[in-house]
């Protein structure tokens, strides 16, 4: 089984714990054991995030980094990005790329997910551990990876679209360049991110099917109700909030990707720039680096992430995960 | 009969053919790491090596790509992982233990800042975090890394070790206590030993966290000498961009330690994702 954690979410019974005599006072134990986490976390992500805030109101370039003081631009650096069609461009990308690699990872996930459940104990087992090597390749290979199958001298991939009969992918394969202009690279990007994704969504639709009661689909077949209707009326019900948490997930993870663009476009194609890649382009890509301006997109960035972000907090609240 | 045999045939082929197309990436990556240049480069790629070679991972391992040899970024890369799996463990198991164990004021608070903390992109903190190193002349070492790795592999390792912590009966603990030991021992004695699968797993989760980062290495990193696997490579691609066999190699090189932790423990690592989502 897929849940190995069967007690979490239970709250430790106080009540319960006998005599009157108030055994060990958790006074000062629990914040203790926190503590070092908190510090971590304070000085490492909490302040951080508050630099970025202030950052993103000032001018720090190379003066800055020779030891002046920044200087308060006010919002200088968000009338900049916000006049600049490119920022505009970069966005578009960014959320067109996150609404087409979220469907494709949610969709081709849960039919893997279910194909898992259908299939045999050992053959599921053989495929789970095929689609888990995906999630588990780096990044970096993964991104230098699919550029080699995409690449024009020896790439696997254009060899097959040009061996296949041309009425059907059309001719011309075997130069064809994924690498120089944005589209293509995005969909070599996109194929690369929901082979990636995919397998997780997998995994946990199929942790979930595991805990329906079979009787409830037998029922449903009883009652004349085919494949289709079975999952609508009563696996995406029951598994919604898990659903709901993958949607959020990939929703973050393919909102800022990063590693895998910078290694098939690099720095230097602006053109196929997403947000993370513009904001780290504008802070650290030139010699005369505008830190200032980047946290502002940065912080574009962040806030867009926070709001899905709260929405998460919110479902696995009503999860009952924070009990 | 029939259609019942029918449609288990259909769905193994279509196993098979899912499990096919999900390999076949890392299949070509290894598969072109054994082949000669000829074949790498011929017109028509064969999937298999026809004249298989170590020449590229021998190249490689033996080799200097960007003046440094191969077991140096290896060195790198898992002083890394280890620092970043030991510190985060640690400060994860007594982190897991106050939130499974007590009810305190700020536990709610303190989990939802968790989860928070593990949505903020790295792609935005590594702007001052690129500062803050260099002010306090951490660029450029291991140490400034580490420090990142842990924050960002903390939290998630606790949200899973919560709930091996919790599965451990109290009544154990409570035994223990009576015998006189107290909780420092009760902690060693009782607690770690059978929390330990669970730490093992979380261990295998921050371990490839390290293991993989790429934008703060690549950030905070300047000398050749101090890079880590994953910035070697893209070194590499980057100035021989065409030399697919010593890359595939190298890439293969850094991949494999990571996919055989991952089957180890994949099962354990999506509960701890997804916990409690499912409430059958």
């Amino acid at each position: 089984m897929i849940d190995t954690a069967p007690a979490v979410g239970r709250a430790p019974d106080r009540s319960s714990s006998g005599p009157p005599r108030r055994r060990r006072r958790p006074r000062l134990g629990p914040y203790l054991l926190i503590a070092p986490t908190l510090a971590v976390i304070a000085v490492l992500t909490l302040w951080p995030m508050v630099q970025i805030g202030l950052m993103s109101f000032q001018k720090v370039g190379n003066r800055q980094l020779r030891g002046e003081p920044a200087e308060s631009v006010g919002a200088e650096n968000y009338r900049q990005i916000f006049d600049d069609p490119f920022f505009w461009q970069t966005l578009r990308q960014t959320v067109l790329f996150a609404v087409v690699a979220v469907s494709l990872t949610l969709l081709v996930g849960t039919l893997i997910g279910l194909l898992l459940h259908k299939l045999g104990g050992r053959m599921s087992n053989l495929v789970a551990s095929g689609v888990m090597i995906a999630w588990a390749t780096p990044p970096v290979t993964a991104a230098i990876v699919f550029y080699w199958l995409f690449g024009t001298t020896g790439g696997a991939v254009n060899w097959t679209l040009d061996a296949l009969p041309d009425w059907l992918v059309g001719g011309g394969w075997a130069d064809y360049n994924w690498f120089g202009s944005p589209l293509p690279t995005y969909t070599v990007l996109t194929v690369c991110v929901v082979w990636q994704a995919c397998p997780f969504v997998a995994v946990s639709v199929l942790a979930g099917l595991k805990s329906v009661p079979s009787e409830l689909y037998e029922a449903a077949r009883v009652d004349g109700s085919g494949p289709w209707r079975s999952f609508w009326s009563i696996t995406f019900p029951l598994l919604k909030p898990i659903f709901m948490v993958l949607l959020v997930m990939s929703i973050i993870w393919d909102f800022k990707v990063f590693t895998q663009l910078f290694i098939m476009a690099g720095m230097a194609n602006r053109d196929a720039f997403n947000l993370s890649l513009y904001a780290y382009s504008e802070a650290f890509g030139s010699l005369n680096p505008k830190l200032g301006l980047g946290s502002a997109i940065a912080m574009v960035l962040t806030v867009l992430l926070l709001v899905v972000t709260a929405l998460y907090v919110r479902v696995m609240v009503r999860q009952g995960e924070t009990k | 009969m029939r259609p019942r045999l029918l449609r288990r045939f259909a769905l193994n082929a279509t196993g098979i053919a899912v499990f096919a197309l999900s390999v076949f990436p890392v299949f070509w990556m290894v598969s072109t790491a054994f082949k000669p240049n000829d074949e790498i480069f011929s017109s028509t790629p064969h999937p298999l090596p026809e004249h298989p070679t170590v020449r590229h991972f021998h190249d490689v391992l033996t080799g200097r790509i960007a003046e440094v040899a191969f077991w140096e970024y290896f060195r790198n890369s898992l002083i890394l992982a280890v620092v970043t799996v030991v510190v985060s463990g640690l400060l994860a198991l007594l982190a897991a233990t106050a939130i499974a164990r007590y009810r305190f004021r700020f536990r709610t608070t303190f989990m939802v800042l968790l989860l928070v903390v593990q949505m903020v992109p790295l792609e935005a903190l590594v702007i001052p975090l690129f500062l803050d190193a260099r002010r306090l002349q951490l660029l450029n070492s291991l140490a400034g890394l580490a420090a990142v790795y842990i924050a960002f592999a903390v939290p998630f390792a606790i949200l899973m070790l919560r709930g091996f912590v919790a599965a451990v009966p109290k009544e154990l603990e409570e035994a223990a206590a009576i015998d006189g030991a107290g909780p420092v021992r009760t902690f060693f004695t009782v607690l770690l030993p059978l929390v330990a699968p669970g730490l093992v797993a979380t261990s295998i989760f921050s371990f490839i966290t390290a293991w993989n980062e790429f934008i703060f290495a690549y950030t905070f990193l300047d000398d050749q000498d101090k890079f880590t696997l994953p910035i070697m490579l893209q070194y590499y691609f980057g100035h021989n961009s065409t030399a697919w066999g010593p890359i595939m190699a190298a890439s293969t090189l850094l991949t494999v330690p990571v996919i055989v932790f991952f089957l180890l423990v994949q099962r354990r690592m999506v509960s701890g994702l997804t916990a409690g989502a499912v409430k059958g």
